[in-house]
């Protein structure tokens, strides 16, 4: 067992034994380290102000990727090379092409904003050669600037896409080789960490198994994945937690198998490492993902931590709902599935044992001829929580009728729920606009939804029964849903 | 040593005045060396402040136990109001009516009673959680329907303005039209929250960083609660990360704060709220709700306009009257009211105390303004631009000059501004596919619209048009440049450090520009009401000139030529014959014993404000522009997308263009959030649940519209003799948002053929717009 994380901050190598569960990258950063560059705008990984690269060792090779250092806790980055905007010009003050941009451009203002933009723009610069807008907009979807109204700043990441002056320039680029072999290094070397500061534990385990071991003895501990729920507990309600069970680093948690039975996901899959796999089996599961949270939001979060944390509102359950999926749990002693609508059992509350941790989810492939859509409405486009989330699955016969239907909505009741009533009303009968404009009142019957800041209880039952009349355009080879680009632009 | 600047032969130097230059801290933005507050070194020792906030919206406090707060790890102390050694009121009125700490009473969920200093900011934040604090509830209201049910009073005197005869004209016209509107309000949002440090002096001394708009006001607030003079405060403000007027006043309190600690404590004290505490604390921009009744003909020209703005002024007075007074100036946006009366009612609300943003109450005025246009246009059949065209304020001797407040607008190029929008947007022709796109588009639905931007520039209250600036030439020919606005982003030090550059002809690099700090220049006004380069670039133009009409009365002396024999070029200067380097004819004034430092001063002529008679001259010229934006809307869900936005825009005779043009384009940004995204949401209970980012949603890169195409008004200058004929450019442009709501009304008509005027209210959330699809569609 060891007794200290390592990993990489900018040129430095860091062994950290002596920090809570909780203490957060970006605190580390500003107090302890004094790298200011990094700002606190909201703590809560919505403004991306706090946006630093954090470099890991997947299956592609080492990938960086923005994320929110604010709700990012140290115990996570054990094996990773952190990288701050302070990291980017070179010893003699030269900028990097991205900063260089910015400035060109006139992308900042105020400034606050700035580092963090740049960060997300360093990510995109570093994956993307010849990005498109829909990818611009998508890298910055995490960051709020409250001064340019970003044009300047999409110019300056349309500018600097092609100016690559040279590999060594860059020094990530540069030193990618030393760097990847560190990091294989300190995953060789892996052992179960615990780190004790103040009689609070950060465990990073060596491995699932090392998990299950770990959890038998501690079935109350904090599973912590991507934080990007649990870091607000503790930077906004200023909960203790203790001990927390770190898990991002768990490959074997990140694999993502398609086949021709279904897709299996590991509860370790980032939404960004699902994005792929799920936008060219299930177009429109892509699209729900590329509007949840910010890109760093998406680099950190789990489709597993999305279910796990039960809420009502989260983005994911609907849609997996009403494609079938399935749970796996795991115990020390062993595994059990559960359909995930069984998983929701009220508010807050869901069929997870103490001691057990979400390991996959395998949503069953859907039929050929079949029509599965998901609807997310907010508020905002992007960046946002849904005001509901209404998924459809059908089914028809030869005679065009309903075969089979399964309606599931988020933000409608206390967890994701099927509209039961309204499946049944319209199972066997003629999918038509008749039928479905005689149905639609049947949701009243499924739900009663609150009123709160997102929407009004009024507006979540309309807009939920107009959501079955896009549903059926759709189905109808009339889609009528607003896409910022049209598909052959992103 | 052989000064290079001998050799100059450029003939324009770096950085003139009109010139693109980018912001002076853009290359430390881009690599996090921008220092701002927090990011400054602490001193040894420093601590930091929590708050301990009422979670009540109006209650009487029974008991206060903090007993367990004063236990919890790290804390130093516990302040409560009876600690304050001067006065516990930080009310930038002089009402008295906003304590520092809430004694006996709260009157807004959020309201701060008692501060911990603890040795880190998290035990800080964990110890206030740890208070007993005992209350009895009285009666609360929080939005403008319930206070005006309740008979809530005015937090300030209202004013009325009036013209003509509108009691009885308004029965005269052949149509009328009566309505109300809502609109709401707007979270500043700025990315760096509130802060401030302060450090103990010697004897009564204490400095205080501060992000603040108004460094002279918060050293004023400082010194009163700490019960000594102005002249033992002293206040700097190199860069706040936002401002919009959410610092404007709202410093105040946490500079006070960290300033008592620091005295009692003698140590360095931080207050930085976060985020959600920041939102809950401070105060916003105002909801207003418009009643409004137009008397008009059957062509769609008004005859009289009767309007009461109606504001959520929360629990103090604030900046509530300036601003509620300022809606009423903007009540008519670009038209001409024959007779008109309009009256303002700023409320008092349990809500917090609102104050300062953008434009400061004048686009709630001109949203109200602009929804009287559409109510016409839809009663009378006809595209709301040929109705705004029909009531523009006409030219010099039309008869149709003179606003409600009896200025006569001198400088109207409103009609120029939208004629050519018109033409470069393909208006019409837009709009002609966008009826007929509308007819075969069951669900899919799009609007255009086309508006226009007056704004009056000047503090309404005249005292606030003054500026000082101070500028020194060292021996060495370098510049050091000093005036009492401040920079949140605006670029406000660049364009002055421009002025001075331009003066002098160097180049803009030996212009050192210095943080704002009270020490310097005193008695500052806040850097609002889009004056910042108006009013300190005239300063610093006085400081400058002064001191270069000393060194050609020098120079006249010492070479024995006359002063037509002076030229001042680039980096140097003709004398006679003779070329000077800039730096030598420095330092032979030097030798010559020239005082080589000059303040400056300013104060904008003309203006005189008569408010009780409703009459004069608040604004020195007018700032105009026009936007047309265009918008699809799904009518299944009320979501919308803004697909085009045309933008022409008056700076005058741009300073900086490329400083003006990211302006403009962050303020039609800002003004649609305010339209469209962004709602406060208070509960049954008063408090605020759009506290955060992850609730209160402000526009993203993705929500700008898809094609932006933003121009200035390269023709227009200043008919006033302002800085370089420019044009002020921090606040008009947030109101070129307007076409975005009106765009999204139009779309919304076309639900009931354009017969029915949609009423949509502000922010046009999907919810909204989806709700008045369904009015319309249940109307037809």
């Amino acid at each position: 067992m060891h007794e200290a994380i390592r990993f990489i901050l900018n040129g430095e190598d860091v062994t950290l034994g002596d920090f809570g569960p909780t203490e957060t990258l970006l605190d580390y950063l500003r107090l302890r380290r004094r790298l200011t560059g990094t700002k606190e705008g909201c703590a809560e990984g919505d403004c991306g102000a706090c946006t630093v690269l954090v470099g890991r060792l997947t299956e592609l090779g080492l990938r960086y990727e923005s994320v929110n250092a604010c709700i990012r806790f140290l115990g996570s980055l054990h094996g990773t090379h952190v990288v701050t905007v302070e990291h980017l010009a070179g010893d003699d003050g030269t900028l990097h092409p991205v900063q260089q941009a910015m400035v060109d451009c006139h992308g900042s203002q105020c400034g606050f904003c700035t580092p963090g933009f740049v960060m997300s723009l360093y990510g995109l610069w570093l994956s993307n050669a010849a990005p498109t807008r829909a990818d611009i907009e998508s890298a910055l979807q995490g960051n709020l600037c409250r001064c340019t109204g970003y044009e300047p700043i999409v110019k300056a990441a349309e500018q600097v896409s092609a100016n690559r002056p040279s590999a060594l320039f860059d020094p990530l680029e540069r030193d990618r080789t030393e760097i990847m072999a560190k990091l294989w290094s300190i995953r060789s070397e892996m052992e179960t960490i615990v780190v004790k500061k103040d009689g609070a534990h950060s465990i990073v385990p060596a491995s699932v198994s090392a998990l299950t071991d770990i959890l038998a003895e501690e079935p109350d501990a904090t599973i912590v994945a991507g934080a990007t729920d649990v870091g607000l507990w503790v930077t906004k309600q200023m909960r203790h937690l203790d001990p927390v069970i770190f898990i991002n680093h768990l490959t074997e948690l990140q694999s993502i198998v398609s086949d021709e039975t279904g897709i299996a996901i590991g509860a370790g899959v980032s939404y960004t490492q699902a994005l792929d796999t799920l936008s060219d089996e299930l177009p429109a599961f892509g699209r729900l993902i590329d509007r949840i949270g910010g890109q760093q939001v998406r680099n950190m979060g789990t489709i597993g931590g999305n279910i796990a944390n039960g809420s009502p509102i989260g983005d994911t359950p609907p849609a997996l709902i009403v494609l079938g999926a399935e749970l796996t749990l795991r115990t020390h002693a062993g595994r059990r599935t559960v359909p995930l609508e069984d998983f929701f059992l009220a508010y807050g509350k869901q069929d997870r044992l103490p001691g057990e941790f979400v390991e996959k989810v395998f949503v069953p492939r859907p039929a050929e001829d079949g029509h599965f859509a998901v609807y997310k409405v907010s508020k905002r486009r992007d960046e946002d929580i849904s005001a509901l989330c209404g998924a459809f699955s059908l089914m028809l016969d030869g005679d065009g009728k309903v075969e089979n239907i399964r309606i599931a909505f988020g933000g409608m009741a206390a967890t994701p729920k099927r509209a039961r009533h309204v499946e049944e009303a319209l199972l066997g009968k003629t999918w038509s606009w008749g039928v479905i404009s005689a149905v639609r009142d049947i949701f009243d019957e499924d739900y009663t939804p609150l009123t709160d800041w997102r929407a009004t209880a009024a507006y979540r039952s309309l807009a939920a029964k107009n959501l079955l009349t896009r549903f059926f355009l759709e189905t109808a080879g009339q889609p009528q849903e607003l896409r910022r680009f049209e598909l052959e632009e992103a | 040593m052989m000064d290079k600047s001998t050799f100059e032969t450029k003939s324009v130097i770096n950085g003139p005045m009109h010139a693109a230059l980018k912001h002076d801290s853009a290359h430390k933005h881009v690599t996090g060396s921008a220092e701002y507050i927090d990011d400054i070194p602490e001193p040894a020792g420093t601590l930091h402040g929590g708050l301990g906030l009422s979670d009540r919206a109006h209650a009487e406090i029974v008991s206060i136990d903090l007993s367990a707060v004063k236990a919890a790890p790290g804390v130093v102390w516990v302040m409560t109001a009876e600690d304050i050694p001067g006065f516990n009121d930080v009310a930038s009125t002089g009402q008295h009516d906003e304590p520092l700490l809430a004694t006996a009473e709260v009157q807004f969920h959020g309201q701060p009673i008692f501060a911990v200093i603890a040795e880190t900011r998290d035990q800080a934040r964990r110890a206030v959680k740890l208070a007993h604090i005992e209350y009895r509830d009285l009666p609360h209201w929080t939005d403008i329907d319930t206070a005006r049910a309740n008979n809530a009073p005015n937090v300030i005197e209202p004013m009325t303005l009036k013209r003509g005869e509108p009691e009885t004209e308004i029965e005269k016209a052949p149509l009328r039209v009566q309505g109300h509107m809502y609109i709401g309000g707007q979270e500043h949002f700025y990315l760096e929250s509130h802060i401030a440090m302060a450090i103990p002096g010697e004897d009564d001394e204490v400095t205080v960083w501060s992000s603040t708009q108004h460094p002279s006001e918060v050293q004023h607030m400082v010194a009163h609660v700490l019960g000594v003079a102005n002249n033992a405060v002293t206040v700097q403000t190199r860069r706040m990360g936002g401002g919009f007027g959410g610092k404007e006043t709202q410093g105040n309190q946490f500079a006070a704060l960290a300033a008592v600690a620091a005295r009692k404590l003698k140590r360095a004290v931080k207050f930085r709220p976060d985020r959600d505490e920041d939102m809950s604390i401070t105060g916003k921009r105002h909801d207003f709700r418009v009643d409004y009744d137009v008397a008009f003909s059957e062509e769609g020209l008004i005859h009289a306009v009767d309007a009461t703005y109606t504001a959520r002024c929360g629990f103090s007075a604030d900046l509530s009257g300036p601003v509620t007074d300022r809606a009423l100036f903007h009540a008519d946006s670009s038209y001409y009211y024959p007779h008109v009366r309009l009256t303002s009612q700023p409320l008092k609300t349990h809500t917090v105390s609102n104050t300062a943003f953008r434009g400061f109450g004048g686009p709630q005025g001109m949203v109200g303004g602009e929804r009287i246009i559409e109510e016409i246009a839809y009663a009378v059949g006809k595209d709301p631009l040929e109705i705004r065209k029909l009531n523009f304020y006409g030219q010099r001797g039309s008869g149709r000059t003179v606003t409600p407040y009896h200025q006569e607008v001198e400088d109207n190029i409103v009609a120029r501004i939208v004629e050519e929008l018109e033409a470069s947007s393909d208006y019409q022709a837009r709009r002609q596919a966008i009826l007929e796109f509308n007819e075969n588009s069951p669900v899919i639905r799009k609007g255009i619209a086309l508006t226009p931007v007056k704004f009056g520039i000047s503090f309404t209250m005249t005292a606030y048009n003054q500026a000082g600036a101070l500028v020194h030439i060292y021996n060495d020919g370098s510049i050091h440049l000093n005036h009492g606005g401040t920079e949140m982003g605006q670029g406000l030090y660049t364009k002055v450090a421009q002025v001075v550059a331009n003066t002098f002809q160097v180049d803009i690099d030996r212009v050192k520009i210095t943080a704002t700090t009270t020490g310097k220049v005193p008695n500052t006004s806040a850097t609002a009401a889009s004056s910042g380069s108006d009013l300190n670039g005239m300063a610093a133009y006085d400081a400058a000139r002064q001191l270069k009409e000393r060194l050609i009365q020098f120079a006249v002396r010492q070479w024995k030529v006359a002063r037509e024999q002076i030229e001042f070029l680039p980096n140097r200067v003709r004398i006679g014959s003779e070329i000077v380097p800039f730096d030598t004819l420095v330092r032979a004034a030097y030798y010559d014993r020239v005082q080589l430092s000059a303040t400056g001063f300013y104060k904008t002529p003309k203006i005189h404000w008569d408010r009780q008679a409703g009459r004069g001259r608040p604004f020195y010229y007018f700032a105009y522009g026009a936007a047309a934006s265009e918008v699809s809307v799904d009518t299944l869900t009320g979501e919308y997308l803004v697909e085009r936005t045309d933008i022409l825009h008056d700076v005058g005779k741009s300073l900086n263009p490329a400083i003006d043009i990211g302006q403009i384009e962050g303020g039609f940004i800002q003004g649609m959030g305010w339209l469209t995204t962004e709602e406060l949401w208070w509960d049954a209970r008063g408090r605020l649940r759009t506290h955060a980012p992850s609730t209160y949603k402000i526009p993203l890169a993705s929500d700008r519209p898809k094609i932006f195409n933003v121009k200035l008004a390269e023709w227009s200058e200043n008919t006033e003799p302002t800085i370089g004929r420019s044009k002020a450019v921090g606040e008009p442009p947030f109101m070129l948002a307007i076409s975005v709501l009106e765009a999204i009304s139009m779309a919304v008509a076309s639900v009931a053929d354009y017969s029915v005027c949609p009423r949509l209210d502000a922010p046009a959330t999907p919810e909204r717009v989806l709700m008045a699809v369904e009015r319309l569609k249940a109307m037809e």
